[in-house]
């Protein structure tokens, strides 16, 4: 047992630290989350270039570096502290490991390998626009026709779904419900019958779009996996991509409450430092409880999430430290971020310091996959019924 | 980074808990999850009895060196061992206070001649220890002890007079270290000394303080003069403050994980409450079960990183370390209430009359004292801000 970061994997860490420092500043972030697209293209070939990270966790047999997950969370995790603009975590977390997960060898050398050399982007809509990211959220529908499936439906939520240039799209069986006769599909993004339409949001350093399927028209060749079974392949791409989500808010916690220590030890009222009251250490003593505590419970999942993709033991708890991490992440991230806005007094209510971004990517980081309450019912249903 | 215990490891697993299997029969069975904290004072003697069978089969000590008696087991080991002990509901050590922490001390700062004395009878299960820190000036500010220890001359012997508190077990003891003041001139941290002293003798008085509880398993320990050897204060005097500091920090250990197996125990019992209750259908006592559960999980991660990491650079304690106390001492405060949340109405009523309660009271209303010893949560939050975050330092103050 050896549960800490390796010297490489320290390595990793640090220099996609030191790396986000100097390229996502807050000049840089503002500049880009005023934008559609939201991201900054030279940038995101930069990182798919240099850096590599796209390619962390992605076998060598499809161009990747095939290293661990473990690796992708602690890159996340500094995503996360440094605000990065980018499509990473849906390219990465969501659309590379449906690929991983249910993509034929075919698919997954036609794709992954773009993916890993030409910075490819790609989002995966799945939520027709409700609040229970269970196999309810799937609404879209397909129906063969023909040798032909047949797609129409619509979807929320889809993380740099506007700017994608492939897109992963469930749909189910028309007239099927639950977990049963969804399927995952696979399609450029310009395919006849997609509508895409970008959603501004509260939160604009992640951007959202709307997506709809009107009477797509897709070969057989375009099904990723089997028909029917996509629940079982999309329930872990979403148990990954929450535990890459966690880390992130991870990232978040981490820099609010080294900036809001910061700021606190200079800001001085009544002769002296803000930092030097107790009802001011005492909150920020609780902010870095819930950093850590939220860390050990995303090193935990990354563990995991990696033996999973191993075919590993472990596999089968991938779903409970998903919960576990995001639900913990996500008040976690909401908690520490409301309380730096509050230590920063006035400031921290300007659109002029950065701490409304954080609190804004807290929130949407919470609803994005499922809220604390969502994933602490998953729990219970395991727990209790 | 990789959780996943050797071969070898679950074999020793193996080896645990099936001497726990063989052993824990017959007149222990009903022993099983006893006199954890909060339960300490049920079946002392049984459990004394228990202490000397498992010293007999080589598992006390499991962590200390070879030399002193130990097993020198790993801390993968150690932690296999606190959680299996746990696991199979072995109850409450009185011995933990001699293994947990003067044997610790005592390797770590006392003589060869300190070592030779103490070290067998804590291995052996036979001498049990008390630890008097706390006095009713001295709680969380510790270091204001007023208990002096003056070296007479004549008799060749330390003595010491004063009142310690909140002292566990001290009238099961057989000994406690004492924290005293040897230079009657000194404050705060400085001139203090850091003594071993036999229970039984005429300067020596215990009082159970009775508890919230109605039963009593912390006393007042009263010193009238009480006699020390002159040889058996560790370090020198003046050096009481860094051993008692040093001590502190071994109370952070492996057992830990066993604390938490314990929790697992008690979590699972208000699981069980709620599902005969039909609690468990109340989507709020849900989300309040699965959160706790959650909790208790990363409780369990982030001792798992506290013991595998390194201490930080400058020798303190890595940041999920500072943060643990405080964060389980709540955890354990919330599941109490959750319990008594779970069983409605029905929490309020005894087992029987006068006062006897049922685990899940005395689990609510013992783990009030949680977030209260061992550094409260307001000092674990200054601990936290000022060591873990570098904010500035509460000044003392002036009365």
């Amino acid at each position: 047992m050896e549960f800490a970061f390796t010297e490489e994997q320290e390595m990793i860490r640090d220099t996609a630290a030191s790396f986000l420092a100097e390229v996502s500043t807050s000049e840089a972030i503002r500049a880009v989350m005023a934008t559609e697209r939201g991201y900054d293209s030279e940038l995101w070939n930069r990182i798919c270039t240099e850096m590599y990270w796209q390619a962390i966790h992605v076998p060598e047999q499809f161009g990747g570096m095939g290293l661990g997950y473990v690796e992708v969370v602690a890159t996340m995790e500094q995503m996360g502290r440094y605000l990065l603009c980018s499509p990473y975590f849906a390219t990465v977390c969501l659309a590379a490991n449906t690929l991983l997960l249910g993509g034929s060898d075919a698919q997954k050398t036609a794709w992954l390998r773009p993916m890993c050399d030409s910075a490819l982007s790609a989002a995966v809509a799945f939520n027709g626009g409700v609040s229970d990211w269970s196999a309810k959220a799937v609404t879209a529908t397909w129906q063969r026709e023909g040798g032909d499936y047949v797609l129409n439906g619509e979807y929320r939520y889809v993380v740099d779904g506007h700017s994608a240039q492939l897109l992963i799209v469930a749909a189910r069986e028309l007239g099927s419900v639950g977990e049963a006769g969804i399927s995952l599909f696979l399609l450029p993004a310009e395919t006849a019958g997609v509508f895409r339409r970008w959603l501004p949001t509260m939160d604009q350093a992640r951007k959202q779009a709307a997506v709809t399927l009107n009477d797509v028209r897709l070969a057989p060749s375009e099904l990723l996996g089997e028909a029917g079974k996509g629940w079982q392949v999309l329930a872990k791409v979403l148990d990954l991509a929450a535990i890459a989500l966690a880390a992130e808010q991870v990232g978040g916690c981490q820099q609010v409450l080294d900036r809001t220590v910061e700021y606190t030890s200079e800001r001085v009222q009544f002769n002296r430092t803000i930092a030097s009251f107790q009802a001011v250490k005492h909150k920020a003593a609780d902010m870095m409880l819930q950093t850590e505590v939220a860390r050990s419970a995303i090193y935990y999942a990354a563990c995991v999430a990696q033996d999973a993709l191993e075919g590993g033991m472990m596999a089968k708890e991938l779903a409970e430290a998903a919960s576990i991490a995001k639900s913990y992440c996500s008040d976690a991230y909401f908690a520490v971020a409301g309380d730096a806005l509050q230590l920063f007094g006035g400031v921290g209510f300007t659109w002029e310091y950065d701490v409304h971004l954080y609190f804004k990517r807290a929130k949407s980081s919470e609803h994005l996959l499922g809220n604390g309450a969502f994933h602490r019912e998953r729990l219970a249903k395991t727990l209790l019924d | 980074m990789k959780l996943s215990f050797s071969p070898e490891d679950e074999r020793f697993r193996e080896e645990v808990a099936d001497w726990l299997k063989d052993n824990l029969t017959g007149d222990f069975e009903q022993l099983k999850y006893r006199g954890g904290p909060g339960d300490e004072h049920m079946y002392p003697e049984e459990r004394k009895v228990w202490e000397r069978v498992l010293a007999a089969g080589g598992w006390t000590c499991v962590g200390w060196p070879m030399e002193y008696g130990g097993r020198a087991c790993s801390i993968e080991q150690q932690v296999i061992f606190f959680e299996e002990y746990a696991r199979a509901g072995a109850p409450g050590r009185v011995g933990h206070i001699g293994e947990g922490l003067t044997g610790p001390t005592i390797i770590a700062f006392g003589s060869e001649e300190q070592k030779k004395k103490y070290l067998p009878g804590i291995v052996a299960g036979t001498e049990l220890w008390c630890q008097g820190y706390s006095e009713p000036g001295a709680g969380s500010d510790l270091a204001n002890v007023k208990t002096k220890a003056r070296f007479d001359e004549a008799r060749g012997k330390w003595l010491i007079s004063g009142q310690k508190v909140w002292t566990s077990l001290a009238h099961e003891s057989d000994f406690c270290f004492v924290i005293a003041r040897t230079d009657p001139d000194s404050v705060a941290h400085k001139g203090l000394g850091f003594f071993l002293v036999k229970m039984h003798q005429p300067g020596i008085l215990v009082r159970p303080i009775e508890q919230i509880t109605g039963t009593s398993e912390f006393n007042e320990v009263f010193f009238d003069e009480a006699e020390c050897d002159a040889e058996d204060i560790v370090g020198a005097p003046g050096d009481g403050w860094k051993v008692a500091m040093g001590l502190l920090g071994f109370e952070r250990g492996v057992s830990t994980l066993g604390q938490q197996m314990a929790f697992q125990n008690e979590f699972d019992q208000v699981v069980l409450a709620a599902r005969e209750n039909g609690a468990a259908q109340d989507p709020v006592i849900r989300q309040r079960i699965a959160r706790a559960h959650t909790e208790l999980k990363i409780m369990r991660y982030n001792a798992m990183r506290m013991l595998s990491g390194q201490s930080g650079s400058d020798g303190g304690l890595q940041k999920e370390a500072l943060i643990y106390k405080l964060y389980w001492a709540s955890w354990h405060r919330s599941l109490g209430e959750l319990a008594m949340d779970v069983l409605g109405p029905e929490c309020e009523i005894l087992s029987d009359g006068p006062y006897e309660l049922s685990r899940l009271q005395s689990l609510y209303l013992f783990v009030r004292a949680d977030t209260i010893y061992g550094g409260t949560n307001q000092i674990q939050r200054n601990i936290i801000a000022e060591r873990g975050l570098g904010m500035p330092k509460e000044p003392r103050g002036t009365l």
